[in-house]
């Protein structure tokens, strides 16, 4: 079979794996559809916390970002992982214990006021609908590449599938698929990986592959000589950085507290039945996500290593399919400056001019190919690439349906709405949510890329400050809360769109405050959020008493299960 | 749950607290970010030492640190009488 008969059997397949879930687990309460009943083994939750957080961006972009960036990726690998022990350490069980349903809930409860929880309403929205346009693009790009299907159909058809087991299977829905969508895709960037780690090294564990020796038998390091082929054409030395240090720093912290302050992270956390399984449950998230983030760096240096090899200094006319492939789509250009016939690919230190552009995201997609792995492998990725894209946009809809229906409708606007009408405002929400989703999906908004890194500053400096403070401390109140979100909010935002939005040509090292660039800005404004809400705190009178006793008792695990008031 | 005993359970895990995120700041902003060159003289095969903590060592680290946290408290929770499995 050719490579797309390969990709339709197995998308379809993969396809009608999820609906068969999504049918078999369909919901029937608000507590089914916002928590999955609060029912879910950790194990399974921390499979589907997996999925739901890997995004079309890192089963995608991520090595390819890594491949080019050596040594300064590793800010993504930590920053996306360490977010989750602070959030098994810090948010998780505390939050578990205080039952109820979303993070404005808490927010709105603990700091004992409306404008709190609408402040946390607005923040959850925003991050999610900047997330979800992104992945509704990724399975649209998915399909036309690999399926030859229109990318606005391949949208169409992603929208489809999300509708159907978001809307009518809720939390429960959506997490027995993303159990089923984690196996899809883990299967399918590890077999690829562990390929191309026997092809170059002989060694099948890619963790240890890409610090072993060339299969060739010349007895030289694979990152060795992945540093030597950098150096002698011009590139920077893959396993050395480039940024400074203390940009490093914030970006990592930027995007570790980020992580444990997204929404539709943090709701996973409140489907498992005790405290003691919300703990474990993010250790288990963490296990199934490591999985992938340690095989992408090795992924990223076979293929940096692959590329370097296989391209440089050959007749064009002689170029692998691959590069030819891709260069149709426009993700690889290629300019014979010299006029030689030949391809020179070269770093800014060369003295040979560079002619050729590649964009970072096709490497994963391209790996196989270019390690010319058989026609089911390179199938395998792009039903891969489609689960973690789904199960994202799955999860981020689920939110965004939570937020309207029980934060914004039943805790605020209508407060004696009945169960059956909030279930059936949360499948509204969640529909008008898909077609708003496939609406950026085809019409992307220019800015997407540059809002991601937005996304993860304002989560940072709001959710994850107050969420702490009003865990560990009794004496931070609404007022310290509100201010310090706000100040938050506004600091971050504004240095983004400062540097993002309005002033692109500023957005250098020289201008940057400190040198932290607008990625790593979210930091300074957790630290800010922080400072502000116990000063204002301290100088305004202390929360009230039911509230303190409130604090008291989510420190302490017995008695969850009947904190949960769902039994519907 | 008595008053001490509340007050006792609480510093103790927040004791445990801080000895686990030390570890957790060291292996990541320590070894991977600010010590990564230093470290990075030492190698282990083909790794840098630096460059491994970055890119491997510190998410391995990250994963024993959440299942030694959920030990502890664990046998916390049963000491004081706060454990689930009633």
């Amino acid at each position: 079979m050719n490579v797309q008969a390969w990709t339709f059997t197995l998308v379809g397949l993969s396809f009608a794996l999820y609906i068969g879930v999504a049918i078999w687990s369909r919901a029937r309460s608000t507590g089914e559809f916002y928590v999955a009943g609060a029912k879910v083994h950790p194990v399974l939750n921390g499979m589907a916390t997996a999925a739901d957080w890997m995004s079309a961006a890192s089963f995608i972009s991520m090595a390819g970002l890594i491949s080019f960036m050596g040594r300064d990726g590793s800010v993504y690998l930590m920053g996306w992982t360490g977010g989750y022990v602070l959030l098994a350490l810090l948010l998780a069980p505390y939050l578990r214990k205080f039952g109820k349903f979303t993070v404005p809930d808490f927010v709105g409860d603990r700091y004992y006021s409306r404008v709190a929880r609408v402040v946390a309403v607005v923040c959850a929205l925003f991050v999610s609908f900047t997330y979800v346009a992104g992945q509704m693009r990724g399975v649209g790009i998915v399909f036309s590449r690999f399926l030859n299907v229109d990318i606005n159909h391949g949208v169409f058809i992603g929208m489809g599938i999300v509708f159907f087991y978001a809307v009518l299977g809720g939390m429960k829905g959506i997490t027995y698929t993303q159990v089923a969508q984690y196996c899809v895709l883990i299967f399918a960037y590890l077999v690829p990986a562990i390929f191309i780690s026997l092809l170059m090294t002989g060694v099948a564990l890619p963790q240890l592959g890409f610090g072993s020796t060339l299969a060739d038998g010349s007895g030289v390091y694979l990152l060795d000589k992945l540093d030597g082929l950098s150096r002698e054409l011009g590139f920077h030395e893959y396993t050395s950085g480039q940024k400074g240090t203390l940009d490093v720093f914030f970006i990592t912290a930027a995007l570790m507290v980020g992580t444990a302050g997204l929404p539709h992270v943090i709701v996973r956390f409140y489907t498992v039945p005790k405290v003691a399984a919300a703990r474990s449950s993010a250790g288990w998230a963490l296990v199934f996500i490591a999985l992938l983030y340690t095989t992408a760096p090795a992924v990223a240096a076979f293929a940096r290593t692959n590329l370097l090899t296989t391209i440089e200094d050959v007749p064009y006319r002689e170029a692998p399919g691959w590069f030819t492939n891709w260069e149709l789509t426009g993700l690889i250009e290629y300019q014979d400056l010299n006029g030689d016939g030949r391809v020179q690919y070269r770093g800014p230190a060369s003295d040979v001019a560079n002619e050729v552009a590649i964009d970072p995201d096709i490497m994963v997609l391209a790996n196989p190919e270019i390690a010319r792995l058989p026609n089911w492998v390179v199938a395998l990725v792009a039903a891969g690439a489609l689960a973690a894209a789904l199960s994202t946009a799955a999860g981020l809809l689920l939110v965004i349906s939570t937020s309207i229906a029980h934060d914004l409708l039943k805790r605020t606007l209508k407060p004696d709405i009945d169960e059956k009408h909030e279930l059936i405002a949360a499948r509204v929400a969640a529909g008008v949510a898909v077609i708003v989703a496939g609406h950026f999906g085809i019409h992307p908004p220019g800015f997407v890329a540059q809002v991601v890194a937005l996304a993860f500053g304002l989560a940072a400096a709001s959710f994850f400050p107050v969420i702490i403070l009003g865990i560990f401390t009794k004496r931070t109140n609404t007022y310290g809360a509100v201010a310090g979100m706000l100040t938050g909010i506004v600091f971050t935002g504004g240095y983004i769109v400062w540097f993002k939005g309005l002033y692109p040509e500023l957005n250098t090292a020289e201008h940057w405050l400190l040198g932290i660039s607008p990625e790593g800005i979210g930091t300074l404004g957790m630290v800010l959020n922080f400072i502000v809400a116990i000063t204002v705190s301290r100088l305004t009178r202390p929360p009230p008493d039911a509230v303190q006793r409130m604090v008291e008792e989510i420190r302490v695990p017995r008695g969850a299960g009947e904190a949960h008031e769902i039994r519907a | 749950m008595s008053k001490p005993d509340r007050r006792h359970y609480w510093r103790t895990n927040l004791r445990y607290l801080s000895i686990l995120l030390t570890i957790w700041f060291v292996v990541s902003y320590g070894f991977g970010i600010l010590l990564v060159d230093q470290l990075d003289t030492v190698r282990i095969g083909g790794f840098k030492l630096g460059f491994w903590f970055a890119q491997q060592g510190s998410i391995y680290v990250f994963i024993v640190l959440i299942f030694v946290y959920v030990r502890l408290m664990n046998r916390l929770d049963k000491r004081f009488g706060v454990d689930e499995s009633e």
